[in-house]
């Protein structure tokens, strides 16, 4: 195993009856670099993640995250990884506060690092106003933040983010992406799906999947260049062209 | 086991804070006991009855006097004809009406025998006949007080002893049954929920991405659930005794363990619904449509079992609550012991291990 791949990925394949929903892929993603795992609605994304967070067994191939095995060692891939899902993974019901101690709690943190972890988080958003107040009260945006800086509590090697940024406005998009990159300086992974072509290009580096296959994966510069296009947007166009 | 604390935690912000469960964790037992307790009763207490009296004699007289002195009847009006009967049916006045016939007490006298007609209300045919017992026993006693100083050379005389409801209070029946309805809805309808809510809102992924195990994911859902189970199982018995002076013959620890032993087997029920279940909406469709329904028609709670028809009473040995009833009957009602139910407590470990066993193996599926 490559120790210094922060993912490493063979042949991975996942089967559903007769439906091959990702297609033995292969790729492998380097310490602190922000990996874009891009693809349409239904190309394999969500299945190749689950994969790799291991909640879901792949039918082949092998699958290396964190340096543990995701089928034999999925205990401490769990300890190594944080996750922020598509959907939004905060309790509405509760507070930012009760938040952030539950999952820091079920991530066996100690309570009073917990309790300086909330108060530093809450001094960095600005959110001191609203730190007992039920979540369901906030912006969508500042929700996106608190839920990412808490996939960050346990101090997670790599972070895996699926569409993190979905229906939330042009400002605070930005505002994520430079959260984003502030944790790639301190040395963490980010591997992040998106439909946001725009966001694409913030990426190191990109995959694009169509039809459970991974049909491009370079530097957004480098994919730009050998399709002859000027934008992520327009390169993602041509290879979902080209398949059908 | 600090993390598991800290999930039990969370789940308990969750119920106290969604006031609509919280109303119906704790108002629907104490609404449903004391509806079913006061409303709905199968005795009858000052039923309007009319009186079509065509003899108009002493003994016609006598008989009317007691039926009006008992509290079971009040006489709402006197007919003259029979043409006014059927219009005081339908005007809903009364429920019953007592035709005596034109010489009533000559011919009791002269011929030995006399006829009243009974005529009831039956669009209720339960209260229907209750009446018509009523009547028939008040006009029984009477005949016998007549013959008193008459030997007759044979008689039988029946003798009822009513075991174990002697003045048969239908709270008896309601208690139990309302324990067994509430425990399953509690259980099996909020858990299945409470699971589902994690999966349509995208948090149960995020719980088992972290190092929670699945298991400890399902089972603390399950706990806070068994605590508000067992305080509700609690508010019912003191409901029965406090309120309907109902006595619980048996022993009350063995009632408190057949009563989780039902609970735990009403929430791996509610596991195994949301494990099939992917909506909220779903999760308590299937739950009132596929236990609520059988756990109230097909328990024996409201309908006795034994005058079904074959097929319901086959089908009704798969409902977990018959046999809890006839459990929880027999402890509270008749004071048996583990020795007399210990038949219908092994059904229902056996159908509790099979339902956990269950939705364990389907959970693990939904995983992969």
């Amino acid at each position: 195993m490559h120790k210094d791949h922060a993912i490493h990925v063979e042949n991975l394949t996942k089967m559903f009856g007769d439906f091959t929903a990702v297609n033995n892929i292969s790729f492998q993603v380097d310490k602190g670099e922000v990996f874009g795992f891009l693809g349409a609605n239904g190309a394999g994304k969500t299945t190749a993640i689950k994969m790799l967070i291991g909640i879901s067994r792949p039918t082949s191939g092998k699958a290396n995250v964190a340096g543990y095995d995701v089928k034999s060692e999925t205990e401490m891939v769990k300890k190594s990884i944080g996750y922020m899902s598509q959907k939004f993974s905060l309790y509405n019901d509760l507070t930012i506060k009760e938040n952030i101690t539950f999952f820091g709690g079920i991530y066996g943190l100690k309570k009073s690092v917990i309790k300086e972890k909330t108060q530093r988080l809450i001094d960095e958003l600005g959110l001191n106003d609203v730190a007992d107040k039920p979540v369901s009260s906030l912006p969508l945006g500042w929700k996106q933040k608190v839920a990412f800086s808490v996939s960050l509590l346990h101090d997670p090697k790599i972070i895996f983010l699926d569409e993190p940024t979905g229906g939330v406005d042009p400002i605070t998009r930005r505002q994520f992406w430079n959260m984003i990159y502030r944790e790639a300086h301190k040395g963490k992974t980010i591997f992040v799906t998106t439909h946001y072509m725009d966001e694409a290009e913030y990426c190191d580096r990109v995959s694009i999947m169509v039809e459970g296959k991974i049909e491009a994966l370079d530097t957004p510069k480098n994919l730009k260049a050998q399709y002859k296009v000027d934008s992520m947007n327009k390169v993602f166009l041509k290879l979902a062209r080209n398949i059908e | 086991m600090k993390r598991f604390i800290g999930f039990i935690k969370k789940e308990f912000y969750h119920i106290s804070r969604d006031k609509r469960s919280l109303f119906i964790l704790f108002g629907m037992p104490i609404v449903q006991v004391l509806l079913f307790g006061f409303a709905i009763t199968n005795e009858i207490n000052k039923v309007d009855i009319a009186i079509l009296d065509h003899s108009k004699d002493a003994t016609t007289k006598e008989i009317i006097n007691r039926i009006a002195a008992s509290k079971y009847f009040s006489i709402k009006q006197f007919i003259h004809h029979e043409t006014a009967i059927e219009s005081a049916f339908k005007k809903g006045e009364v429920k019953a009406v007592l035709n005596f016939e034109k010489d009533f007490g000559k011919k009791m006298v002269t011929e030995d025998q006399a006829t009243v007609q009974i005529l009831a209300d039956a669009t209720d045919p339960n209260t229907a006949n209750t009446i018509s017992n009523y009547i028939r026993s008040i006009l029984q006693t009477y005949t016998a007080e007549v013959n008193k100083n008459i030997q007759l050379a044979y008689q039988i005389e029946p003798k009822t002893h009513l075991a174990y409801n002697p003045t048969l209070k239908s709270v008896y029946m309601f208690v139990p049954g309302v324990m067994t309805v509430i425990l399953m809805l509690v259980s099996a309808m909020m858990t299945s929920i409470s699971i589902t809510r994690e999966k349509e809102l995208g948090t149960m992924e995020v719980l088992l991405v972290s190092p929670l195990k699945p298991i400890q994911v399902i089972v603390g859902k399950v706990v806070p659930y068994v605590f508000l189970s067992i305080i509700n199982a609690i508010i019912i018995v003191v409901l029965g005794i406090f309120v309907f002076q109902m006595p619980i013959q048996g022993n009350l620890f063995l009632l408190a363990a057949e009563s989780v032993l039902f609970i735990i087997n009403a929430l791996s029920l509610g596991i195994l619904i949301s494990t099939i279940a992917a909506t909220q909406q779903t999760a308590m469709m299937v739950s009132l449509m596929g236990l609520m329904l059988p756990v109230i028609l097909l328990s024996g709670f409201i309908f006795p079992v034994s005058s079904m028809p074959t097929i319901l009473q086959i089908i009704s040995n798969i409902v977990p609550a018959k046999w809890f009833i006839i459990i929880i009957k027999g402890i509270m009602l008749k004071g048996v012991g583990l020795a007399y139910v210990w038949k219908e407590t092994l059904i229902l470990l056996g159908m509790t291990l099979f339902f956990i066993a269950l939705s364990v193996k389907k959970y693990k599926i939904r995983l992969e």
